[in-house]
C-alpha cells in the first residue's frame, strides 16, 4: 500500500463504525485530504488527542481504494487545549476551520494552510481578542482565495477613497455613484479597523473600541457570508463578547 | 433489486444508523430464512419502545414514565448533579457503582461547525434546577474531547457565578496503556492532575 507523509491541520472530524472516525484535514502539500482514524475514540488508542480539530500534526497517510488511512501522528501544534479553555477562543476557532474547510479543495494551498496554522497558534497564545483574530483570518483567507476586498478605492469604478458605502456583493466599498439604494454605510473609525484587519496592522486594530469592533465583525460577517454562498453555520454562535 | 417487501425491508433496515447495504440485506435474509427468529417479539419491543419511552421532564434521561428511574429513586443523593452529554453516558457511569447523586443529560455537545450552540442544548433546564438550593455540587462529566470540554468550559463559566461548587472528572491515562504512545494532550492532563501520594 502506498504512502506519503505531510503536515495537516485537523478541520473537523466525523464519527465512523464502532470506534473509527473519519477526519478532515488541511495539509501543506496535499490540499484538503479526508483519511479514516482507525480506533481512534477507544481510550486505548496510540492518536489521543491528536486527531482533534485544531491540533497540527506530522502525519503518515496510507492511500485508500476511496479515503486514505492515518497510520502514525505526531503533535506539531498541540492548540486545541488551550483554546477549548476559553469559550470566546473556540467559537473563533470553529469559525476558522469550517472557513478553511469550504474555501480548501484537494488541489490545495500552502497559503490557506499556513494562514489557518497562523490564526490558531495566535488564538492559543491570547496574543489578540479572539473576536479581532478571527476578523483578520477571514478577511484574509478570503483574499488568498481571490476575494479580496476593497476598503479604499471603489470596488466597481476604482475611484480614490475614503468612500462610505459597503456592499459585499460588489466587492467592498463603493462610490456613491456606484452604490445601490440602501447600501451600508460605515463610519471612517470602522474602515479604518477593517483595512488594519486586512493588513495585519495589530497595533492600530488593538486600539479600537468595542463599538468600532462590533461593526467591523457585521461589515466582515456580511462579506463572508455572500462569497461563500452557503452561509457559515457556525458564525452565528460566535460569541464575540467582553472578557 | 429484490421484489416488492423484500425490497422494502432491507430498505427500511439500511436507513438505520451504522446499517449499510449489505448488512441491511444480510439480517433481512436472517429474518426471512431462520424459523427460530422471533419476529412478533421483535416487533412488539419496537411499537412499545415508541410508545411507552420518552424523555425524563426533569433531567432529560430516557425512561418510561415523566420522571425517569432515578429521579425517582429517594435513595439517590439529591445535592449532586453530574452533567453529561447523552443518555447512554448516564449507564456508563453508573456501572461504575461509584456516583449516587443525580444526572443532567444535555443532549450534545457545543458543536458551532453543526449549528449546536448553548440553545440547542438542555443548559437552561439545568439552570433551573440549580435555583434549588438544595444542589450543592455540579460534576460536569462531559466527553474528553474538543467538543466537550468547549462544553465544559461554557457550563463553569454560567455556573461557577452562581456560587455552587463546580468539579471535573479527573483525565489521564488509561488502565492498559503504555506512557510512551500517550499523546501530549493526555500526558499534560495527567501531570496536571497528579495526587499526592499519602502515608
Amino acid at each position: 500500500m502506498p504512502t506519503y507523509r505531510d503536515e495537516g491541520v485537523v478541520l473537523r472530524t466525523h464519527q465512523l463504525g464502532e470506534a473509527d472516525r473519519i477526519v478532515t484535514l488541511l495539509t501543506r502539500e496535499h490540499g484538503k485530504v479526508r483519511a479514516v482514524a482507525k480506533g481512534v475514540r477507544r481510550t486505548s488508542s496510540r492518536f489521543g488527542g491528536r486527531l482533534e480539530p485544531f491540533m497540527v500534526a506530522d502525519l503518515q497517510f496510507a492511500v485508500g481504494r476511496s479515503l486514505d488511512i492515518v497510520t502514525q501522528a505526531v503533535t506539531i501544534g498541540s492548540y486545541a487545549p488551550v483554546i477549548v479553555a476559553d469559550y470566546r477562543a473556540y467559537t473563533a476557532a470553529a469559525a476558522m476551520v469550517e472557513t478553511a474547510d469550504r474555501l480548501t479543495d484537494e488541489d490545495g494551498s500552502r497559503q490557506q494552510y499556513l494562514l489557518l496554522v497562523g490564526a490558531l497558534r495566535s488564538l492559543a497564545r491570547s496574543e489578540h481578542d479572539p473576536s479581532l483574530t478571527l476578523d483578520s483570518y477571514l478577511l484574509r483567507a478570503l483574499s488568498v482565495a481571490g476575494w479580496a476586498p476593497s476598503f479604499g478605492d471603489c470596488a466597481v469604478t476604482g475611484e480614490p477613497g475614503p468612500h462610505r458605502a459597503f456592499v459585499p456583493q460588489l466587492g467592498g466599498v463603493v462610490s456613491d455613484s456606484a452604490a445601490p439604494p440602501g447600501a451600508l454605510r460605515i463610519d471612517a473609525p470602522t474602515l479604518e479597523l477593517l483595512t488594519a484587519l486586512l493588513t495585519g496592522d495589530w497595533a492600530a486594530a488593538e486600539a479600537t473600541h468595542q463599538g468600532v469592533r462590533s461593526r467591523a465583525s457585521g461589515a466582515v460577517g456580511a462579506y463572508v457570508q455572500w462569497h461563500l454562498e452557503r452561509g457559515l453555520r457556525s458564525l452565528e454562535h460566535v460569541d464575540r463578547g467582553g472578557r | 433489486m429484490y421484489d416488492g417487501i423484500v425490497q422494502d425491508l432491507i430498505d427500511e433496515l439500511g436507513r438505520l444508523p451504522g446499517v449499510g447495504p449489505k448488512s441491511a440485506q444480510r439480517i433481512a435474509f436472517h429474518i426471512i430464512q431462520t424459523e427460530t427468529f422471533d419476529v412478533d417479539r421483535l416487533a412488539t419491543i419496537l411499537h412499545t419502545v415508541r410508545e411507552r419511552v420518552r424523555f425524563c421532564v426533569i433531567c432529560g434521561n430516557v425512561g418510561e414514565q415523566e420522571r425517569c428511574a432515578i429521579c425517582r429513586d429517594p435513595r439517590r443523593v439529591p445535592t449532586t448533579i453530574c452533567v453529561v452529554e447523552e443518555a447512554k453516558d448516564v449507564v456508563a457511569i453508573e456501572r461504575t457503582r461509584e456516583y449516587r447523586g443525580l444526572y443532567h443529560v444535555l443532549g450534545g455537545a457545543l458543536n458551532p461547525m453543526q449549528g449546536i450552540g448553548p440553545d440547542q442544548l438542555r443548559v437552561a433546564s439545568l439552570m433551573t434546577r440549580l435555583q434549588d438550593a438544595a444542589i450543592e455540587e455540579v460534576i460536569i462529566a462531559t466527553d474528553p474531547n474538543v467538543e466537550g470540554e468547549a462544553t465544559a468550559t461554557y457550563l463553569i463559566r454560567s455556573l461557577l457565578p452562581l456560587g455552587v461548587k463546580v468539579s471535573r472528572l479527573a483525565s489521564g491515562l488509561p488502565v492498559g496503556g503504555d506512557l510512551e504512545f500517550a499523546d501530549e494532550m493526555t500526558l499534560g492532563r495527567a501531570f496536571e492532575g497528579r495526587r499526592a501520594v499519602e502515608r
